[in-house]
């Protein structure tokens, strides 16, 4: 099985170096793209490929950079900024590309940025990533050196900058919008759409926003062609994906696999199965904002269509398994709560809505709910759903929650009824 | 901007609408009323609130919809949507009710109560009964100077503070703090709020948590004010106001929309100088003194009219000074009275002769005279000699918005469209449409300037005319012109030439010839060019343009006259003269008159020192006319009853006129009578009775009511005096009634005396006044336009006087420089309005400091124009070696003719 | 006062964007990163290096999470009390220490040793339950490793 995107990290090992990683080809995508290939070819290679973008929405990466303007009056400065900023709970992937193989990364924006002829690109880093932050710099400086970054990159005339921005905390930040403004030095709260980055993005100019994993395979598909991609994945969608498992299973973890393995292939053979002692009774499949899958999905295939079908997103590909002994209700308070407290405070759903959510939430799992909140909070989920706030973050708190709501509904009542929580 | 009509469907019933527009503004344009909060008109659309929320249909055969929210939807052709449907209705129900969560329910003691915008829009969207059983949250209220109230629990986090202080004031003293549902609203610590505009917050804001501090020291619900349409006295903007009374004292200003002027919003010296119609200063009673050398005493009022006939017989030689600050009716009174040969304006030659340059240039050469509105337009604007900041705000704040029309040009290219609040500031980033500012010491537009030039007058003035002439591709200015203002001239000149709204503001409070010239120079050359310019001047006072436009010499002229030939009666009209010439000058005056009549309503030094002094009524217990800068006649009414004795300046004049065998008085002596007798006098104000609806207009049959018709008390609030119900105050001079009876629905735009339609109790009723939210009053905007622009162009030609207020050899240019809180005479007598009164204080740059030996609040003697005076230093940096400014006109400053030349001492 | 060091760190930021206040998250992170926290006075330096107001800053210092406006202790222990960790059991963890240390999450020991905070997700979650002291990160953790732990921190 082909692991394009892990191949080169080593467990315990520091990654590659500059060297190692272009002996081994990792830049061959890259030098292809700036010496052989125009900038919009770049772009309709990629497009090409379907690459879908791994930050959670699925958006394809070709028709994002497609929407960049190429010509035309004041259209320079443009940005590429990788989001880095991986703040979802239960989300570990772009870690493992940060600090495993940072080459990797910039092969891939340099290519990125060429095709959209960005000048200067800004990697938004989570604050408590330090191990990456410390690879990511050394890297940057040894492709400066090696004359893969700065001006006139191979002596093609194309110029890159890249800059490493470490976060100062905030999930909201990972929204792309919100990361601009973050990026700006100002409030990150996210912006109106449209217009989107691709016309008026950092700094009022052209930006794309791509995540690590995405942008890690762009010169992979530059050195390899759409349709070697297309077929990496088992339904056509293009790719491996990385999934990660955490909770009580035998062994948490992360593993790059084909697009469109299954719920079950992944928890149960992956990850090792539940621990001794528990049972399986839900699953997260995409990270804390999504719907939760139960027993009778785990044959389900993880992609974006799929996952989709069967009522969830594949988001970032990173699951949290419920356990028999953890109780729900305490779940969903603990994910509510995330959610509450990082709102940005613009929109009143989400300002408002969460912290009643998570207080209705917390009584509930104290002993002291009523039936009536089953009611108020089953109301919330769509309150807050899509559409109905300023941005996706509230929406994305209401996804567990709606489907927590139906699948443990009688645990909810439990708690209800005895006055307490029947796992205390 | 042109906009295309097109048809969509609300409700299912189809409607006209302007494409790229946003839906909630049609739908308020079209009487439909779609609850919101953090849209406002002014500051446009954000998408915060979620309240405005409206189902979308795909087309006819969607029957699902789905939510948007108005605010941000742009209206297309064939726009399908609904308002009642039931899915919409309960989305804001539940947005009212998410807000509730943690607002606090102090409405009975809350002081928005009774109009409040979250009261409004609960009781429209439906919200009544409460299902959250936790706490709410709180937060701590900080103290935020004299004017503004604090209490933070109130908020609703629509973000319409924080957007119109620092995104439309360019306030920075003031920022949303924290997140989630612990958002603050406030500054980083306690202290005063900064930014001269922030009474507005009180409208801004839809609940309680910005409010009038001063209101609330003599609090009154909103329904039980008796309110007026009145316009502001404490500039030459002319911002159009509500003032609103209860048991006889002035309570509160508000905004009075007027689309063509100051739209939503005025400046705090308008808001928060009211008091001093309230305040101790107050003349309640004639006095008089027989000789100089006693005090005054109280006169009763049945001796007035014996004491007053052998000073204006007919054999009396009278002379009168008029008044920047009195009316057009007032100043016409005198005028009739003592004839025009005898009536000199009360304001000094310089600035009589700088006023009516000023205003010929704009009666004859053609150039657009812009109203605030248009200025706002601009695309390009040169301002000279003029700290708009401190002596125009709201005119300041206008250009403040000109200079983001790039960004909004920019936007529209791209396909964004103005409204879209957000998008277009990050796009356009801190790109600004350029405005340069020349002026002797830094300014707060310096923030929006391209380019701030610093410099004496004649620097200024130099400036000004070698941007003059590059336009006209003249050679530059002869003379020692240094480069930088070369090369500036260049630019500018190069900027105004490819603007397509250019705009030119020229000071005359900075009181030089010059520097007015400068301006109007550019304008001239940009003219000869066929170029769309506009010129508007700033003028010292409310009514300084009427005055120009009245017949009379000056005060200068007036000292001449006495020192000639003396008079036996001198009647000044609310006139402190010792604010205008110096001391010795007005006392030679006085020496040469018989007796000194003085009418006025404040105790200044003018009033002390009369052998009769008249009380006179404030702006709050009159009605009269005013003409602002563009030349704009607006008309306020009376909301006040003056006290026993006390009457309307033109009132008082015209009874005297009855003395004179001569010169009988109007009859029978209303208003109107009076206003009647100035049109056929001087028809230079005859448009004014065409247009202003007079004493007996009626809205069936019946006036338009001062007060709500939740009016409490009526029959109550005299009882301690008098059991038995006082008749209700008649007004004779104007279509109001001082009662609660009357029709209310759509007065004419100038008699609007407050806001208020069924479900809309908060300010935001402006919608029902307005024909689309930034448009016109409906009905068009009040006020009169008495300068229309000249057909035929005829610019003449300004020269630069050379020498002229150079600082001579080692001496020092002293300069005159306005302060908003202190520098208006009658909003420094309104006490928290005076707590932010600085002393007077003589400002120079660190190295000139430093050359005299001084430092920061040393104090000095400063030597000019005959005068010795110990102020205070205040380091400057930003002014140019060799000039002083001196903040002028603060409460108990004696009058220095500036700009002149002068000496400073270090003691 | 900034020191000289804080300056030129702030400024060599400040050159990687068009405007200095884009510098202004950098700049509170350069002063933490010295000082443990930012304090008022900070935020008036920070201001005035960047031409920005007070206020400016502090909307911006306050947003953030990981932007400290009140003094912590000498280390700042984060517990991640997000969803994995808590399936893994960081309450456990939680109530060792507080106990331990004699203090709540917020509060920072008498001795000034220990600021003990709670902190969402740290991306640690497939080795939860997971936790960070200073700029270390720690998983897999159990109540008896923290003793040993703890140690390596005065
Ligand atoms: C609340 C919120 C948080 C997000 N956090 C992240 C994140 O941490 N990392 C990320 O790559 N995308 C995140 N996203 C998605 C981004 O907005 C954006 O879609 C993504 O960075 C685009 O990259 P892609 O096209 O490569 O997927 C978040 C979205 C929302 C609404
Ligand atoms: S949904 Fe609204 S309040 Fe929540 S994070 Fe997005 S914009 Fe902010
Ligand atoms: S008015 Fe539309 S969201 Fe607030």
């Amino acid at each position: 099985m082909e692991r394009p995107l892990t191949g080169h990290i080593k467990k315990g090992e520091a990654p590659p170096g500059f060297r190692e990683y272009y002996r081994a080809g990792g830049y061959n995508g890259t030098i292809k793209a700036l010496k052989e290939m125009t900038p919009a070819g770049v772009t309709s290679l990629v497009k090409a490929s379907n690459l879908l973008g791994r930050g959670g929405a699925g958006f394809p990466t070709g028709v994002k950079w497609s929407l960049v303007p190429m010509e035309g009056e004041n259209i320079f400065p443009k940005y590429l900024v990788c989001n880095a900023d991986e703040m979802e709970p239960g989300t570990f992937k772009d870690r493992l590309l940060l600090e495993g193989n940072p080459h990797q990364l910039i092969a891939g924006m340099i290519a990125a940025a060429y095709a959209i002829q960005a000048g200067t690109a800004y990697i938004f880093l989570r604050w408590a990533y330090k191990k990456a932050e410390r690879e990511l710099r050394k890297a940057i400086s040894e492709a400066y050196r090696e004359g893969f970054l700065g001006k006139n990159i191979l002596g093609t005339g194309f110029n890159l900058d890249i800059h490493v921005h470490t976060s100062a905390g905030r999930y909201i930040c990972g929204e792309e919008t919100a990361l601009l403004n973050a990026l700006e030095g100002k409030r990150g709260i996210p912006r109106t759409k449209p217009p989107f980055p691709a016309t008026s993005g950092l700094f009022g100019k052209p930006t794309v926003v791509n995540n690590v994993e995405t942008l890690s395979w762009i010169s992979h598909i530059v050195e390899k062609g759409a349709d070697w991609f297309k077929g990496l994945s088992l339904t056509g969608t293009g790719g491996t994906k990385l999934y990660g498992v955490s909770g009580r299973v035998k062994r948490p973890g992360l593993w790059e696999l084909p697009l469109g393995v299954t719920i079950g292939e992944i928890i149960n053979e992956h990850a090792g199965g539940m621990h001794d002692g528990y049972a399986f009774r839900g699953v997260l499949p995409g990270g804390a904002s999504t719907d939760f899958l139960v027993e009778e999905h785990l044959d389900v295939k993880m992609d974006f269509s799929t996952v989709a079908a069967a009522g969830s997103r594949l988001g970032t590909g990173t699951m949290i398994v419920l356990d028999d002994r953890t109780c729900p209700v305490a779940f969903l308070q603990n994910v509510e709560k995330f959610y509450a407290l990082e709102s940005c405070g613009w929109c009143t759903p989400c300002r408002e809505g969460l912290p009643w959510v998570e207080k209705m939430l917390s009584a509930i799992e104290d002993g002291k709910g009523k039936m009536e909140y089953l009611d108020i909070l089953k109301f919330h989920t769509s309150y807050m759903g899509p559409g109905h706030t300023f941005c996706a973050h509230a929406p994305g708190a209401a996804e567990p929650l709606q489907s927590g709501l139906r699948f443990f509904h009688d645990d909810f009542k439990r708690h209800i009824e005895e006055k307490k929580c029947p796992w205390k | 901007m042109e906009m295309k009509v097109v048809n969509i469907r609300i409700d299912g019933k189809p409607y006209e609408a302007h494409e790229g527009k946003s839906l909630l503004d049609t739908a308020l344009s079209l009487g439909l009323y779609i609850p919101h909060f953090c849209y406002h008109p002014a500051l446009g659309s954000v998408g915060a609130c979620r309240l405005c929320a409206v189902k979308k249909f795909r087309d006819t055969n969607d029957t699902r919809g789905r939510i948007v929210m108005s605010c941000m939807e742009p209206v297309v052709d064939g726009l399908i949507v609904s308002i009642n449907d039931p899915d919409a209705k309960a989305f804001r129900a539940a947005v009212i009710e998410s807000l509730m969560t943690n607002h606090p329910h102090d409405c009975p003691v809350c002081d928005e109560g009774g109009e409040c915008h979250l009261q409004d829009m609960t009781v429209m969207s439906g919200h009544n009964y409460r299902r959250f059983d936790f706490r709410k949250r709180t937060h701590n209220d900080q103290y935020l100077g004299p004017f503004i109230s604090h209490e933070m629990n109130r908020c609703i986090q629509c973000y319409r503070c924080v957007r119109f202080y620092r995104d439309y004031a360019g306030g920075r003293d003031f920022n949303v703090f924290a997140t989630h549902n612990n958002v603050f609203f406030g500054r980083h610590e306690d202290g005063t709020l900064q930014n001269e505009f922030s009474g507005n917050l009180v409208e801004v804001c839809p609940t309680g948590v910005f409010t009038d501090k001063t209101f609330r020291e003599h609090y009154t619900r909103k329904w039980d004010l008796s309110n007026a349409p009145s316009v502001c006295v404490h500039c030459s903007v002319g911002c159009n106001i509500i003032a609103g009374e209860r048991y006889d004292t002035l309570r509160r200003i508000m905004n009075r929309y007027n689309g063509a002027v100051n739209g939503y919003f005025i400046c705090d010296r308008g808001r928060f100088g009211y008091e001093f119609v309230n305040g101790k200063d107050r003349i309640l009673s004639p006095r008089t003194r027989d000789s100089r050398d006693l005090e005054q005493a109280e006169m009763p009022a049945d001796q007035v009219f014996t004491a007053l006939e052998p000073l204006f017989s007919k054999d009396r030689k009278i002379m009168g000074i008029g008044s920047p600050r009195a009316s057009l009716e007032s100043n016409y009174a005198l005028l009739r009275l003592v004839g025009e040969e005898n009536f000199f304006h009360g304001i000094s030659g310089k600035e009589q002769s700088l006023t009516r340059a000023a205003l010929q240039f704009m009666q004859n050469s053609g150039i657009v005279v812009p109203s605030l509105k248009q200025v706002e337009k601009a695309d390009a604007v040169i301002i000279l000699g003029e700290d708009l900041t401190n002596t125009a705000p709201m005119m300041a704040l206008a250009v403040r918005q000109a200079a983001r029309n790039i960004q909004i040009t920019e936007a529209l290219a791209k396909g964004i469209p103005f409204w879209n609040d957000l998008p277009v500031r990050e796009l356009a980033q801190d790109r600004k449409s350029p405005v340069y500012i020349a002026t002797p010491v830094k300014d707060s537009l310096d923030d929006v300037a391209e380019r701030s030039f610093r410099g004496t007058p004649a620097g200024i003035s130099k400036l000004g005319f070698n941007i003059s002439s590059v336009i006209k591709r003249q050679a530059i200015v002869p003379g020692d012109n240094d480069d930088e203002i070369r090369n500036l001239a260049e630019q500018i000149a190069r900027t105004l030439l490819k603007a397509e709204n250019p705009l030119v503001i020229a000071g005359i409070t900075c009181l030089d010839g010059n520097v007015l010239n400068a301006g109007m120079s550019i304008a001239s050359s940009l003219l000869s060019l066929n170029k769309k310019v506009m010129f508007i001047p700033v003028l010292p006072e409310s009514n300084s343009m009427g005055l120009a436009l009245m017949p009379g010499k000056s005060l200068d002229d007036a000292a001449d006259t006495l020192s000639v030939q003396g008079t036996d009666t001198l009647i000044i009209l609310e006139n402190d003269l010792f604010r205008r010439a110096d001391e010795d000058t007005v006392a030679n005056m006085f020496g040469k008159s018989g007796r000194v009549v003085v009418l006025d309503y404040l105790n200044n030094p003018t009033a002390r020192a009369a052998d009769i002094l008249l009380p006179a009524t404030a702006f709050a217990e009159s009605q009269g006319t005013i003409v602002n800068n563009e030349g704009r006649a607006q008309r306020y009414y009376k909301v006040l009853a003056a006290g026993e004795g006390i009457k309307e300046s033109w009132q008082w004049l015209n009874q005297v006129s009855g003395i004179r065998s001569d010169n009988v008085p109007v009859s029978p002596g209303h208003f109107d009578d009076i206003v009647a007798s100035m049109v056929t006098a001087l028809p230079v104000f005859s448009a004014i009775k065409e247009y202003i609806p007079d004493a007996d207009f009626r809205m069936l049959n019946a006036k338009v009511p001062r007060q709500t018709f939740r009016y409490s008390g009526r029959t109550a609030m005299n009882a301690h005096r008098a059991v038995s119900e006082k008749r209700v105050r008649q007004d004779p001079d104007s279509p109001l009634a001082f009662s609660m009876e009357g029709r209310r629905e759509s007065p004419p735009s100038s008699l609007v005396p407050f806001y208020w339609t069924p479900g809309w109790n908060s300010v935001q009723a402006f919608y029902n006044y307005i024909d689309h939210p930034n448009g016109s009053m409906k009905g068009g905007d009040p006020g009169i336009r008495l300068i229309r622009q000249a057909e035929r162009v005829n610019s003449g030609s300004f020269e630069m006087i050379t020498g002229y207020f150079e600082s001579e050899g080692d001496g020092w240019l002293i300069v005159p420089l306005y302060r908003v809180f202190g520098s208006e005479e009658l909003s420094s007598a309104a006490s928290s309005l005076r707590q932010l009164v600085d002393d007077p204080a003589i400002l120079v740059n660190r190295r000139d400091a430093e050359r005299l030996n001084v430092d920061d609040g040393d104090s000095v003697r400063l030597e000019t124009s005959g005068k010795r005076l110990v102020v205070k230093v205040k380091i400057e940096n930003s002014l140019v070696s060799g000039v002083a400014g001196l903040t002028v006109n603060l409460p108990g400053m004696n009058f220095v003719d500036l700009p002149a030349s002068g000496e400073i001492l270090k003691i | 006062m900034l020191t000289e060091e804080e300056k030129k760190e702030i400024l060599e930021e400040a050159e990687l964007y068009p405007y200095p206040a884009a510098a202004c998250i950098d700049a509170l992170k350069i002063v933490q990163k010295h000082r443990g926290w930012v304090s008022d006075e900070s935020v008036g330096d920070i201001a005035e290096i960047l031409r920005m107001s007070e206020d400016e800053v502090d909307g911006v210092a306050t947003f953030y999470s990981r932007i400290y406006r009140r003094p912590v202790g000498r280390n700042v222990i984060l517990i991640c009390d997000s969803i994995s960790c808590m399936i893994m059991g960081y309450k456990t963890l939680y109530k060792y220490i507080s106990e331990k240390l004699e203090i709540s999450f917020g509060e920072t020991t008498s001795d000034g040793r220990f600021t003990l905070l709670p902190v969402s997700c740290l991306g640690d979650c497939d080795n939860a339950p997971a936790m960070m002291i200073n700029d270390d990160h720690y998983n897999n953790l159990t109540v008896e490793k923290i003793d040993e732990l703890l140690e390596k921190y005065k």
